[in-house]
């Protein structure tokens, strides 16, 4: 065979790039992930504005529903998608494999933000873009918070579903992500907002990293609001997620 | 649990680790290959410690993990492109691929690949970085006959090109056909090492002078030797037809042997001598009951 001479890592941010896209194309092409990543949040916006759940909560049913659509976006990647395909991808062996290669662990999880970033682009363009054709009018001024937020939240649901994906078996990770989603996505106060949710949990969902998520970006696009007590609220569970991740993770 | 495992492995060699399953051989190359966390003693990859080994060093190294390491939804073809882009200079992805044959299933996804399959694509995966030290673990298994000689053909070229590799295998022929130099290890700890000619002359009891080695032949069934050779040798008619004398034979008994043949108008249709088998080895030094 060809002697090559001189092996060498590509530079460190082509690499991360690199995962990241790789990441990235694996989520779109994977039908169950698209599922859950589009189709699911798109009949959830359409089952928000043909029933009467959020009248009075806003000036349409439409500007209430799609900040909580936004947010449930990115639980679907951050969360369910990237803790599924993270613990199938340990109980394979890939992640020992890739941390061996110059990628390392840190350009793992680095290109595995890249890629939630990414898909989570997609889907807010897929989304808001339907959704301003249905009539959605955003608050101008929301779109900076807004985009702060969902970057923050989706950095939240990364560090948790990373931690359930280190810590368990990936049927576990299957399941548990799964059932938070459906959970989180009825009750945690994502989409629909906490005053139209059961007594208990209207307090509750606020400190949830779905109710602070979703309350968030409603409060951003609603009203051009910055909600304080939702980042505070996100940042703690990015810490506290991300620690727990990074004390706990098992690589095999 | 491995407790007192030493080894040096160099560069233009293949050393190979021996040992039973669960003998400690992967747990001693992952803390090799920075992979798992060692609580005590050291290792010098390169010259550093893989257990803060950066990119620099992983550019350096290529892996081969037991279980592969490939994601099973993968394609081989776009997978390799994709390792082959944390390299600065890889390897020609054309020549690597036609070598282990991966052109035959490179659209074929990762989870529908037979084990042979796999592993070569496991090696190629190893290899697409140019390194200097490649590190195989059980590099064999699951490999039919035409893949394992590709193989085994492709490690010793890339052994005689200056690649130092490290492998590990339960297969007493795998380390006999590739190994230059040979650890083998039991229970966490290396309990003999050498080249596999200086292994094949241990004998666990030192008052043996010369080593045990088997003669088989085929004749006539049914004849008995019962004198011609010394108590100590065993002989015995393995099946109708088929003989075997075991023990340390020497020019006389080959002597005594053949007389009897020429006295008794016995010609054998074939005849071989072994000499004690690397397994032979492994056995008398590990024990031999199943653990």
């Amino acid at each position: 065979m060809t002697t090559v001479t001189g092996s060498a890592p590509a530079p460190l941010l082509r690499r991360i790039l690199l995962q990241g896209q790789y990441e990235a194309m694996t989520m779109l092409r994977n039908g169950e992930q698209l599922i859950l990543a589009i189709v699911l949040p798109l009949l959830a916006m359409v089952g928000l504005t043909v029933t009467p759940l959020l009248d009075g909560l806003g000036d349409s049913r439409i500007n209430v529903a799609v900040p909580g659509i936004l947010a449930l976006c990115a639980m679907s990647t951050a969360f369910t998608g990237q803790g599924i395909s993270t613990g199938f991808d340990r109980r394979y062996g890939v992640l020992r494999f890739l941390s061996t290669t110059p990628l390392g662990r840190t350009g793992l999880i680095a290109g595995k933000i890249i890629a939630v970033l990414a898909v989570l682009f997609l889907q807010v363009l897929i989304v808001s873009g339907i959704a301003l054709t249905l009539g959605w009018r955003p608050d101008p001024a929301g779109w900076l918070p807004g985009t702060g937020l969902l970057i923050l939240g989706a950095a939240a649901f990364t560090a948790l579903g990373l931690l359930v994906a280190g810590t368990v078996r990936p049927e576990a990770t299957l399941a548990i992500t799964n059932l938070l989603w459906i959970l989180l996505g009825a009750l945690g106060g994502i989409v629909i907002p906490a005053p139209r949710l059961p007594g208990p949990a209207q307090d509750a969902v606020h400190f949830l990293p779905s109710g602070a998520l979703g309350q968030g970006l409603r409060d951003a696009f609603l009203h051009g609001a910055v909600d304080g007590a939702a980042v505070l609220i996100l940042l703690l569970w990015l810490v506290v997620a991300g620690a727990a991740a990074i004390r706990w993770f098992k690589w095999n | 649990m491995v407790s007192d495992v030493s080894l040096v492995a160099g560069r233009g060699e293949v050393t190979a680790l021996l040992g039973a399953n669960g003998a400690g051989k992967t747990t001693t190359i992952e803390c090799a290959q920075g992979l798992q966390k060692r609580s005590g003693g050291s290792i010098s990859l390169l010259g550093e410690d893989p257990g803060n080994a950066g990119a620099e060093l992983r550019s350096r190294v290529g892996v081969m993990l037991q279980d592969g390491g490939l994601p099973p939804s993968a394609r081989p073809l776009p997978l390799l492109r994709h390792i082959a882009g944390m390299y600065r200079n890889p390897r020609p992805l054309d020549e690597l691929v036609q070598r282990l044959g991966i052109d035959a299933f490179s659209r074929t996804t990762v989870r529908r690949l037979s084990g042979g399959q796999k592993q070569r694509l496991a090696l190629a995966a190893a290899l697409i970085g140019n390194p200097e030290v490649l590190f195989l673990d059980e590099p064999s298994a699951g490999l039919d006959p035409q893949s394992r000689q590709l193989v085994f053909g492709l490690i010793s070229e890339l052994r005689n090109s200056g690649m130092g590799i490290i492998l590990t295998t339960h297969l007493m022929d795998d380390a006999q056909r590739l190994a230059d130099y040979v650890y083998i290890i039991d229970a966490g700890r290396n309990v003999a090492e050498g080249t596999v000619a200086q292994l094949l002359q241990h004998t666990p009891d030192m008052t043996r002078k010369d080593h045990i080695r088997t003669l088989h032949f085929e004749a006539l069934p049914g004849l008995d030797f019962t004198g011609v050779l010394p108590a100590e040798v065993e002989i015995r008619e393995t099946r109708a037809g088929s003989y075997s004398a075991t023990g340390v034979l020497t020019p006389e008994d080959l002597a005594a042997l053949t007389a009897w043949w020429a006295a008794h108008g016995v010609m054998p249709g074939s005849m071989s001598m072994e000499a004690r088998s690397l397994e032979d080895v492994f056995l008398d030094i590990s024990g031999r009951e199943a653990r």
